[in-house]
């Protein structure tokens, strides 16, 4: 051992400051509970509701992290436009919806004016992340890892600004769905029809696609080129198609994603896909990235937290304004979970290869 | 034959968006020149020798072919743009007023996006102070702009009137050196708060209030004035919460406002964020019947188009169009003419009577020389723009205070009754949407 005694000094310090950093934020959720929960000054419904809230916003997460963990399951690189795939499957859905609503055919059939933007949403988002991919990415294949990632960055304002170039800075109404307003009351519990339909159909989606992924050929083949590029090539693996085929799978799921959360939110934005996109990516590191259940599990641990957090954690301890460090208590439980676990919490030890 | 093919496409792509842009106004626009700049035919008194500067800022120096440069700075894109593009309109009205011209020289105004936001306004403001060919400066739109960029702005020897910040503590006699660059048109909100606790006391008759704020400068100063003053009348503040600005899921925020079970809520923001709150209120159990308002931040059709059907029967507070007291109609009419439209938001007006503020005192300071070369005193100007009196503006009759306030605030509340951006036309006194009903 060559280390001198400075130097294990500072490495003490650091391991003591990060054990006293854990410790502290452990302490703060465990006494914030504790106060908030004494203090009842939130009923039971009300606690509900809150996780209610957060599902809804978690199965959005998820499903825009599916999008960032397949294409880093097999390309090994961070796809920093997905959030703009997300905000153009919801504009695409926006005009259709919009048209489709105006000629009277949403309140005439609910299911179809429901589905049908939530398709169309998918298709324009896959044809969207196919250009980009041919365009920003496919060029750089062999190049640096960071090389890739300046392009993504790059076409991700390039989507934003054409979009507003297009159709302006201003906010567009989603039009509402009758048929998806008031409450449903299951087991003597009132929950919003729509946080209800958006929930399933994120569970849907999700079905879908990991059927996709697991039972099917291409399903196979991806799990293939994911899991070593060139000896798939060799076995007779298409692999360019195969990418190709995941950016559009993820755009799709983003493109669902944009039509959900613009049935919940309501308002449709050039700008909107900045904050989910960066939020579906700490739901990607936070389950493991690069592994698709991981995407789902993080997406909705991020989205209920983030929920219930400012008030189970920080209303106890008479922390006033709690929903302003909405964002704070989403990332301090990214820094714990990886302190923890490092690779995420599903995510497997990384090779030295996939690393 | 592929690659080809996508190298057009992508072409075209950006063809269009070139074309886009070109379709929008530039950063950049010169007045129109009605005519060509003649000499002016009587030089001021000055001997033609050479103009000797000895004001303490300096002066600008604006040559016979020059143009007389002004500047707009504050928000002109994303969901709160159209409380800047509304301010700038008014200046540009103010300009075309002028024919377009100072002494013979076209007037020049340039614009910078403030984008709302603290750092918006210190970038914007950075790059104002270092052009020297600037004489003055119309803006900034949002508080939280001014609090980022006034220090460059006054240490640069320019001053600034805003039309649209509203934040009491910008003109507060407290409000330090960095400030004395500044001035402004519009209401404080002291004036604003107050109007919207004594509406919502006395005529709603609730007592338990609820406010929420996005954390920006306007939105946090307002809430309080409003809290401040509606305890003092008797009510009680039972929740004052606050979200981040991009913030999207308001429902945990408003669950939270529904536990302390208030009568009415208050959130004074901008337009995307009001527009996540007024779209959501109603799913929270508890706060079904509340009765709702904001202010002038989210007096705008967008925030129709934003909030949906849920805006209806809620209530704004705003500039008293009906108030103004001569000259608005007109303003109105050259406007419509202008832009083909309704104004985007209150402080249009405020922007025109801040424009002719600033050429009045620049009347009184500008030195003309024989060929036509104008001098700007800075300092003199800044004293000028202070020394204002009974300025009869569209607004009002304005007086410029020591600190700064030049605005005659006159508040009124009004309540939206169609939720149809169309319908939307504050300035006309028949028109039912929003409709005034308050004082």
């Amino acid at each position: 051992m060559r280390t001198t005694l400075g130097e294990r000094l500072t490495d003490w310090s650091i391991s003591g400051f990060m054990w006293g950093f854990r410790i502290l934020i452990v302490l703060i959720v465990v006494l914030g509970t504790f106060f908030t929960l004494q203090s009842g000054k939130y009923t039971g419904e009300q606690w509900i509701d809150f996780i209610v809230f957060g599902i809804s916003q978690g199965s959005i997460y998820a499903l825009i992290a599916l999008g960032y963990t397949m294409v880093y399951g097999i390309l090994r690189m961070i796809n920093f436009a997905h959030g703009e795939i997300f905000m153009s499957g919801a504009f695409s859905a926006y005009f259709l919806a919009t048209w489709l609503n105006t000629v009277g055919f949403v309140d005439a059939n609910p299911v179809l004016g429901l589905l049908i933007p939530i398709l169309f949403a998918m298709l324009m988002s896959a044809l969207i992340a196919m250009l980009v991919e041919r365009v920003a990415y496919r060029p750089l294949r062999g190049a640096p890892r960071l090389v890739p990632l300046i392009s993504a960055i790059g076409a991700s304002f390039f989507l934003q600004y054409t979009f507003r170039g297009f159709f302006g800075p201003g906010v567009y109404a989603y039009p509402p769905i009758k048929a998806l307003e008031g409450e449903w009351v299951i087991f003597g519990i009132g929950i919003l029809r729509v946080q209800v339909i958006v929930a399933i159909a994120a569970a849907l989606i999700m079905a879908i696609l990991y059927i996709v992924v697991m039972r099917t050929k291409i399903g196979k083949a991806m799990r293939a080129v994911s899991e070593d590029k060139d000896t798939a090539a060799l076995m007779g693996i298409d692999v360019n198609r195969i990418i190709v085929s995941t950016f559009a799978i993820g755009a799709a799921m983003a493109g669902a994603a944009g039509v959900l959360y613009a049935l919940i939110y309501r308002q449709v934005n050039f700008f909107m896909g900045f904050t989910p996109g960066i939020k579906a990516f700490t739901s990607a590191v936070l389950g493991g990235i690069g592994n698709i259940p991981g995407a789902m599990l993080g997406g909705m641990v991020l989205g209920i937290f983030e929920s219930v957090g400012p008030a189970l954690f920080l209303d106890g301890l008479g922390i006033i304004r709690p929903y302003q460090l909405k964002d704070a208590i989403a990332y301090t439980m990214l820094v714990m979970i990886l302190l923890f676990r490092p690779s995420g919490i599903l995510g497997e030890r990384l090779t030295s290869k996939k690393a | 034959m592929n690659k080809r093919l996508l190298a057009l496409l992508s072409l075209l792509v950006l063809a269009s968006m070139i074309l886009a842009a070109c379709g929008t106004p530039a950063a950049t626009e010169e007045a129109p020149a009605p005519e060509e700049p003649v000499a002016t035919e009587a030089p001021a008194e000055e001997e033609p020798a050479m103009f000797e500067c000895t004001d303490a800022l300096g002066c600008v120096e604006i040559a016979p072919d020059e143009p007389v440069h002004i500047a707009y700075w504050g928000v002109l894109s994303g969901a709160d743009s159209s409380l800047g593009e509304d301010s700038k309109r008014g200046v540009e009205i103010a300009i075309d007023d002028m024919g377009g011209q100072f002494q013979g020289h076209d007037i020049l105004l340039t614009t910078e996006d403030g984008l709302c936001t603290p750092e918006g306004g210190a970038t914007a403001a950075q790059k104002l102070a270092t052009d020297t060919s600037l004489v003055g400066l119309i803006g900034s739109a949002c508080s939280d702009e001014t609090v980022g960029g006034i220090a460059a702005i006054t240490n640069a020897g320019l001053t600034t009137i805003s039309p649209a910040n509203t934040r009491p503590l910008l003109t507060d006699p407290n409000r330090g050196p960095d400030y004395a660059g500044y001035l402004r048109t519009a209401h404080s909100d002291a004036f604003q708060g107050k109007a919207v606790a004594e509406f919502a006391y006395n005529v709603l008759g609730v007592r338990k209030a609820a406010t929420i704020h996005d954390g920006s400068a306007y939105a946090e100063a307002l809430q309080q004035v409003f809290a401040d003053e509606f305890t003092a009348l008797g009510g009680e503040v039972v929740a004052q919460e606050a979200v981040a600005k991009d913030a999207t899921d308001m429902r945990p925020v408003l669950t939270t406002v529904a536990a302390a079970e208030p009568e009415f809520v208050y959130f004074p923001v901008f337009v995307a964020a009001g527009g996540y709150i007024v779209n959501q209120i109603r799913d929270v159990a508890g706060l079904e019947d509340v009765k709702i308002a904001g202010s002038d931040g989210i007096f705008t059709a967008d925030f129709l188009e934003a909030g949906g059907a849920n805006t209806e029967g809620m209530y704004l507070s705003s500039p008293d169009f009906g108030a103004f007291p001569g000259g608005y109609p007109e303003f109105i009419e050259k406007h419509n003419a202008k832009y083909g439209g309704a104004p985007l938001s209150v402080f249009h007006a405020h922007a025109y009577d801040a424009a002719n503020i600033l050429f009045t005192a620049l009347e009184e300071v500008a030195v003309v020389e024989a060929d036509g070369t104008i001098y700007v005193p800075r300092q003199a100007l800044r004293d000028a723009i202070y020394a204002t009196q009974n300025f009869q503006g569209v607004t009002g009759s304005l007086s410029c205070s020591p600190s700064g306030d030049c605005g005659a605030p006159v508040i009124a509340i009004y309540e939206i009754m169609n939720s149809d951006p169309a319908s939307w036309d504050p300035q006309n006194a028949d028109n039912p949407n929003p409709k005034k009903i308050y004082p």
